[in-house]
């Protein structure tokens, strides 16, 4: 979700296959430099992979270019990189955020064969996606600050999280503003 | 001497270290048409000289001076049908990066992929190393930049003669504007320009912040100016 100059990204932590729940732990949001964050939802495996595949390419673009990527720039590289495997995709649904020049906030999703969706509000993904639209549309204002913004996607969150019952948990959530990143973890229905 | 014995093969070290078929490639170089590069403060000039085999080439026809993205051209002293070929490797590369990262790529990429590939041929079986310099202006957000290849090894540099260092050395300013340093490019072309100079027989090219501009019939209102 977009706010001020900053933005903030959550997710659940229920790692589940079916109904069975593997683990009430599970990191779905990554960091691949200070102003840019990745979530993956779908399938665990793809998750990892994909995430360690994007922090490769990174890396080397950090060591050939001398600086970290821009927001527009990875997701364009995200969404090149799912559609190599076209006729075999990576099961997973990203949802990227960060800050690009000038410390404008940049969101986007894709589907699982890199189309990319950019937006200027908020974007979702996941088994709880028609829910969070319907939560977010009704919550969301524009230029929002960080705190605002952080109880704003929080209970939005929370109240799709605890409607679906593959998702849950609690909740994960990064509030990223230029100078800092605040990390919390928020409590819902354990279940 | 030792070496003559291992100037044959471009893959053998000749017993003092040098790679002697570069060394040849060099003087391939250095019996080119000159050519030269200044960066000014809000752009890069880049210029040569364009002596055409006989009066009745279409001088309209040949170009020495290449685009090789919206905002990167090149220029080469040496054997033109060896730069036409790492123009268009260039050019694919940019492209390619373009593709994926959605952006233009930057000057320093650019250099380093085209220097890669020309140190490729040093070290290749059956091939020979390519008989040209290359200098290479462009303008990113990082500003205006001018690059140099001496075979594989690229170096950034603010103002670059093949074949006369000197002349544009001394007319040289750190903080020249684009005009200055245009007019500073003619001057040092005139003084190793057999014949007289017109706006037929030198190119120029200038890379400003937003745009690529291959000066053709407006060399002559510079050379006016020169004069």
């Amino acid at each position: 979700m977009v706010g001020k100059n900053c933005f903030a990204i959550a997710s659940d932590r229920r790692l589940g296959v079916q109904l069975q729940t593997i683990a009430t732990d599970f990191q779905r949001i990554f960091k691949i430099h200070d102003k840019l964050f990745l979530g993956l939802s779908g399938l665990g495996s793809d998750a990892q992979t994909l995430h360690q595949r994007l922090v490769f390419r990174h890396k080397l673009y950090q060591l050939r270019e001398e600086r970290d990527m821009k927001p527009e720039t990875f997701a364009s590289l995200v969404s090149a990189m799912l559609y190599e495997k076209r006729f075999g995709p990576y099961f997973v649904q990203p949802v990227i955020a960060g800050l690009g020049e000038d410390d404008k906030p940049f969101i986007c999703t894709m589907d699982s064969i890199g189309a990319k969706e950019l937006a200027k509000d908020f974007v979702v993904a996941g088994t709880a996606s028609e829910s969070l639209y319907g939560a977010c549309e009704s919550m969301f204002k524009p230029d929002m600050d960080h705190e605002e913004l952080f109880e704003t996607i929080s209970q939005a969150l929370v109240s799709s999280i605890d409607r679906d019952c593959l998702s849950g948990w609690g909740g994960h959530v990064y509030i990223v503003t230029p100078t800092e990143v605040t990390e919390r973890i928020l409590k819902g229905r354990m279940d | 001497m030792g070496d003559s014995q291992y100037s044959f093969s471009l893959t053998t070290f000749s017993p003092s270290g040098k790679l002697v078929q570069i060394e040849h490639a060099l003087t391939a170089v250095g019996s080119g048409q000159t050519s030269l590069g200044i960066k000014a403060s809000n752009g890069v000039v880049i210029a040569t000289e364009k002596k055409l085999p006989s009066i009745l080439v279409d001088e309209t026809s040949v170009q020495k001076i290449q685009i090789l993205t919206p905002n990167i051209g090149v220029v080469y002293s040496g054997m033109g049908p060896d730069s036409r070929v790492l123009v268009r490797k260039s050019r694919k590369q940019a492209e390619q990066y373009n593709l994926l990262y959605k952006e233009p790529i930057p000057v320093t990429q650019l250099v380093r992929e085209t220097a890669a590939v020309m140190q490729e041929f040093t070290q290749s079986g059956g091939v020979r190393p390519f008989g040209v310099s290359l200098l290479v202006a462009g303008y990113d957000d990082k500003g205006p930049q001018l690059y140099q290849f001496f075979h594989f090894r690229h170096c950034i540099c603010s103002a670059a003669c093949l074949k006369n260092d000197d002349d544009v050395a001394c007319r040289y300013t750190d903080d020249m504007e684009l005009e200055d340093a245009i007019h500073t490019a003619i001057l040092t072309l005139k003084e190793g320009f057999e014949g007289q100079i017109s706006g037929k027989n030198i190119e120029i090219g200038v890379i400003e912040a937003d745009r690529t501009v291959l000066t053709a019939a407006q060399i002559e209102d510079y050379l006016q100016e020169v004069e």
